[in-house]
């Protein structure tokens, strides 16, 4: 207890560095290159309107003459264009650092929705029992039974057609985000009523009740702080799902318009002429994608191991 | 005999846990046909207990023995399948949260695990002011610091260490927090759910007498949970001992210890390894403690107990009240059979 | 010879970036069917030994020196193999938690058999009528039947005879219990005591109770040590610790039980808590919450002293004595 008289609070960012956390993830070089990649990626596409040379939304800059050109390092390239240009003559470095950003915006804008469900239900499910949680969970059980794609696309293809495809492009990134966000969130509530279910037996809820605190301040003010940690590894896997169920509904058309192409989109539009040679219209963008679920679910895997009691116990 | 209104009163309480909750496992295959049966734990078969003001109640027990329901039934956090709670009065098992909510103030619970009662996010501070703010909600800031302060420092934690989070102190501090979280309401009445059974030797006498303290200078009566009798001698003015959920002998701690006449209590008395004595000279009982799911229709005690005959096996003993005012419930002390 | 001789013997763990002591060079010495108790509180470092003992410590924790010299043999430099077959045979170990010892998936039976048939060659038949001997010896009712129940179909104080009778079935010379009845209620603890007294009297068994209940060690054995922060701080008879301890943590303990102070009065309280193994300080484990202490105890750490029949490290244990004997004069 020696370090309990040591006058000058150590600061917050210190803290969290030298906790059990920071030590594992020092210790750790897949995780310390993975958040630098990931990093690298989220910068880059949140500030694509100042790194990008051209601007792919702006009709004005794109010329079909400059379409399918190779990346810099393949023969009959153009300056201009460091990776080439698409089949419309796009810059694809400019259409990537875009794509990137409406996929990470997609994806995490669906996390959170996902999560906001999910947590809620989850809660909700864990604390108050009994005939609540079974309907809930019931719920749970045939969401999980159909599989996200397939709601997404039965979705996403009825308002489609329902709207006109004019409308639809204009509101995708919208429905996208209302798809996804709603046809995950049995996983969060899953998770989030499993912790609920050991975090209600533990006696300072009890305390709390005794000391008649409501259900609702229980539930958000003490129990959903103690459930976090499965909260964070899963939001860190459910982002990479939910990039690839973003890329793979806009390679099906069912996503965002070619206009406003997103990384799913670009693969998708690329992929016509991956025979005629223009390989590098879905191979970039497509690696691009891999890196970025890859680092993403390596990330969510340390944190899982770090935030796992048992590990730093002994 | 005039007594004094008891602060607590519980009568005739029952709490059964039901094993089969769903339709589905009700149903029992017996005898080639199917029965619907529903089997449940019967943790507290028909308790009737007083708490004076200013008293220290000690319910003793062995596991299972139905204590720790016991208390949570009185606290709230369970409600009775049958009998009644009264506090100062009042009925107190049949209300809603909100209408009970001024007597939450002065009913107050400590628990046995501080390494599970505080909230591990919280900190100190915060821990200790939302019960007030919650329950005064025009306190100022400075009112509320300073009634935070004064619980620390009646607790023995320096309030200076008040923005540490719970896992920075050891056991001891933790439980004296918990102790301290509980008198932020000023409270009348502590139910103590084994509050010193996971904590060290020299640590339990810290905490022990922090209670005793709290008892002297606030005026507060106790219901105190424990498996531990050296703890009940010192601590209680008055103990019940539990057996399979029905009280077997409730008396003055004085008198249970000088005189203890259930063939149970007189078990456990001997049962306690004695530092002086080292010639372990215990009561065997013989078996085990039967489960609380098919109660006997006798005397609970029956199948472990020497003194046990045909009655004991066919009829429930009731607490009858001895010459020196303590309730026995047993035939063979009614019969006297039991020498001295 | 004696059975058991440890001398010097010192575990650290391995930290984040250094090591922490947690067994500070203990030694003592176990005769042949000799009943020793290890008391101390959480942090003590009384468990350890027990592991140590064994030569069970895990990751991170290491033997850093010493010996522990076990029918002739030094236990630390063991190979692994060869300590296997001391485990189980000549040392039983008894946890506080049953589960820990018995496998949830197996029958009573088939563990008992299984233990009795790696050790020794024997035929299933005949390691079964060995099993049936031993839970006889611990007082299992119809033993026949428990080979075939499952460890979760018995009860808590039932399963402890069974890990006893587990620990008995090679007829070891030591057996090495951590805690056995903490887990257990009262009127079974006394049932567990009295046999295990009995079976260790009856067989000539070496024991080592490990417990931080003094009433049980009392009951118990034949000598005590008495640990705090990793070091043994008082050894001797169990009578004479317990009637007349000498350092002041003993003295401390014995009377902060409330068997010692009158009802409804204030217990003699010990101020502060054990130190964590990362933060113990300097000098004199004990300084920091010691009535006594002096300047030198925060910086010189006590050699242990024979005084008034027990082995003690304090370096006022004379000043203690003088201070009494003044009192009773007074």
């Amino acid at each position: 207890m020696s370090s309990l008289s040591t006058p000058t609070e150590p600061s917050r960012w210190s803290r969290v560095w030298n906790s059990n956390i920071g030590y594992s993830f020092r210790r750790n070089p897949v995780a310390i290159v993975s958040l630098m990649i990931f990093l690298l990626i989220a910068i880059m596409s949140i500030f694509a309107p100042l790194i990008a040379p051209f601007d792919p939304y702006d009709l004005g800059q794109i010329d079909i003459m400059n379409s399918e050109y190779p990346p810099l390092w393949v023969d009959g390239s153009d300056a201009q264009f460091i990776l080439g240009t698409d089949d419309q003559g796009r810059d694809l470095w400019s259409t990537i650092l875009y794509g990137t950003r409406l996929s990470l915006l997609i994806g995490i804008c669906a996390v959170v929705l996902q999560a906001f469900l999910g947590i809620s239900i989850g809660l909700i499910a864990g604390y108050v029992g009994g005939r609540t949680d079974s309907l809930l969970m019931r719920l749970a059980d045939i969401q999980l039974s159909f599989s996200t794609l397939m709601v997404a696309i039965i979705f996403l293809a009825v308002t489609q057609a329902m709207f006109g495809s004019e409308t639809f492009n204009q509101y995708a990134i919208y429905f996208l985000i209302a798809v996804i966000g709603v046809a995950e969130w049995p996983q969060y509530a899953r998770t989030v009523r499993a912790t609920v279910l050991a975090e209600k037996k533990k006696e300072y809820v009890d305390s709390a009740r005794v000391l008649g605190f409501g259900p609702g301040r229980i539930m958000v003010r003490h129990i959903l702080p103690n459930s976090l940690s499965p909260i964070f590894v899963i939001s860190t896997v459910q982002v990479a799902n939910a990039i690839i169920s973003e890329a793979s509904l806009s390679f099906l058309g069912l996503g965002m318009p070619p206009s406003q192409p997103s990384l799913g989109s670009l693969i998708s539009s690329g992929f016509d002429y991956i025979f005629s040679g223009s390989w590098w219209i879905t191979a970039i963008p497509g690696i691009v994608l891999v890196v970025l679920v890859l680092v993403i679910n390596l990330l969510g895997d340390w944190l899982r191991d770090a935030l796992n009691p048992k590990l730093y116990k002994g | 005999m005039t007594t004094p209104q008891p602060l607590l009163e519980i009568r005739n309480l029952e709490k059964r846990f039901e094993l089969d909750r769903g339709f589905l496992e009700t149903l029992k295959f017996r005898g080639g046909k199917f029965v619907r049966e529903k089997r449940a734990v019967h943790a507290v078969n028909n308790i009737s207990l007083q708490v004076a003001p200013g008293e220290a109640l000690c319910v003793v027990g062995e596991s299972g023995c139905g204590k720790s329901t016991v208390a949570r039934l009185i606290a709230g956090l369970l409600n009775p399948s049958a009998g009644e709670i009264h506090y100062d009065g009042q009925r107190i098992d049949n209300r809603s949260r909100r209408t009970l909510m001024p007597l939450r103030k002065k009913m107050q619970m400590i628990f046995q695990n501080p390494y599970a009662s505080l909230n591990p996010r919280m900190t100190i501070q915060q821990a200790l002011e939302e019960p007030v703010r919650y329950h005064n909600p025009s306190l100022s800031r400075g009112e509320l610091r300073d009634k935070v302060a004064e619980v620390m420092r009646a607790v023995g934690v320096d309030p200076s260490w008040s923005s540490r989070y719970p896992h920075e102190f050891s056991g001891g501090q933790r439980q004296r927090i918990a102790i301290a979280r509980a008198l932020t309401v000023d409270p009348e009445f502590i139910i103590a759910d084994e509050p010193i059974s996971a904590l060290d030797v020299s640590i339990q006498a810290q905490v022990l007498n922090l209670m005793l303290e709290a008892k002297d200078q606030r005026g507060l009566t106790y219901l105190f949970i424990t498996h531990d009798l050296s703890v009940v001698q010192h601590f209680g003015t008055k103990v019940a001992v539990l057996y399979l959920g029905s009280v077997c002998e409730l008396s003055d701690t004085a008198t249970l210890f000088e005189n203890p006449k259930h063939p149970y209590t007189r078990a456990l008395l001997s049962a306690v390894p004695q530092l002086k004595d080292d010639h372990p000279n215990h009561i065997r009982l013989r078996g085990e403690i039967p489960t609380p799911i098919n109660m006997p229709k006798g005397c609970p005690f029956e199948s472990r107990c020497a003194h046990a005959n045909s009655r004991c096996s066919a009829e429930q003993p009731r607490p009858i009240q001895q010459p020196d005012g303590s309730l026995v419930a047993c035939h063979a002390v009614e019969e006297e059979r039991l020498d001295g | 010879m004696s059975l058991l001789s440890v001398r010097d013997l010192s575990v650290k763990f391995a930290m984040r970036d250094n090591t922490v002591t947690a067994l500070n060079q203990i030694s003592f010495d176990l005769a042949k069917g000799e009943r020793l108790g290890i008391v101390g509180e959480s942090g003590a470092g009384k468990s350890i030994t027990g592991f140590a003992l064994m030569n069970l410590l895990s990751r991170p924790g290491f033997i850093d020196s010493g010996k522990i010299m076990f029918l002739g043999d030094d236990i630390v430099q063991m190979p692994e193999a060869k300590m296997r077959n001391i485990r189980g045979n000549k040392m039983a170990m008894i946890f506080q938690d049953p589960m820990v010892t018995l496998n949830p998936v197996l029958t009573i039976g088939q563990q008992m058999v299984e233990t009795l048939m790696a050790h020794r060659k024997l035929s299933k038949a005949e390691a079964e009528q060995i099993a049936i001997v031993k839970l006889r010896e611990v007082y299992i009712p119809s033993p026949e039947d428990r080979l075939e129940q499952y460890p979760h179909e018995l009860s808590g104080g039932m399963r402890q005879r069974i890990v006893i009778a587990i620990a008995l079935l090679l007829d070891p010379q030591l057996i090495i219990a951590d805690e056995p009845t903490t887990a257990l209620d009262v009127t079974i603890q006394a049932d567990i005591m009295e046999l295990l007294l009995e079976l260790c009297q009856s067989n000539k068994v070496g024991l080592i109770l490990i417990t931080h209940d003094l009433g049980v060690v009392s009951q118990m054995t034949e000598r005590t040590l008495v640990m705090y922060a990793g070091r043994i701080i008082e050894a001797g008879r169990t009578r004479e610790i317990i009637n007349d301890p000498q350092h002041p943590y003993t003295q401390g303990l014995i009377n902060a039980l409330p068997q010692q102070t009158k009802p409804g009065q204030r217990l003699k309280q010990i101020p502060g808590s054990m130190p964590s193994l990362t933060a113990i300080p300097k000098g004199c484990p004990f300084s920091p919450r010691c009535e006594f202490v002096k300047d030198r105890c925060h910086t010189e750490a006590p050699e242990t002293v024979q005084y008034a029949n027990v082995e003690v490290a304090c370096h006022e244990v004379n000043r203690l004595h003088t201070d009494k004997a003044e009192e009773i004069k007074a």
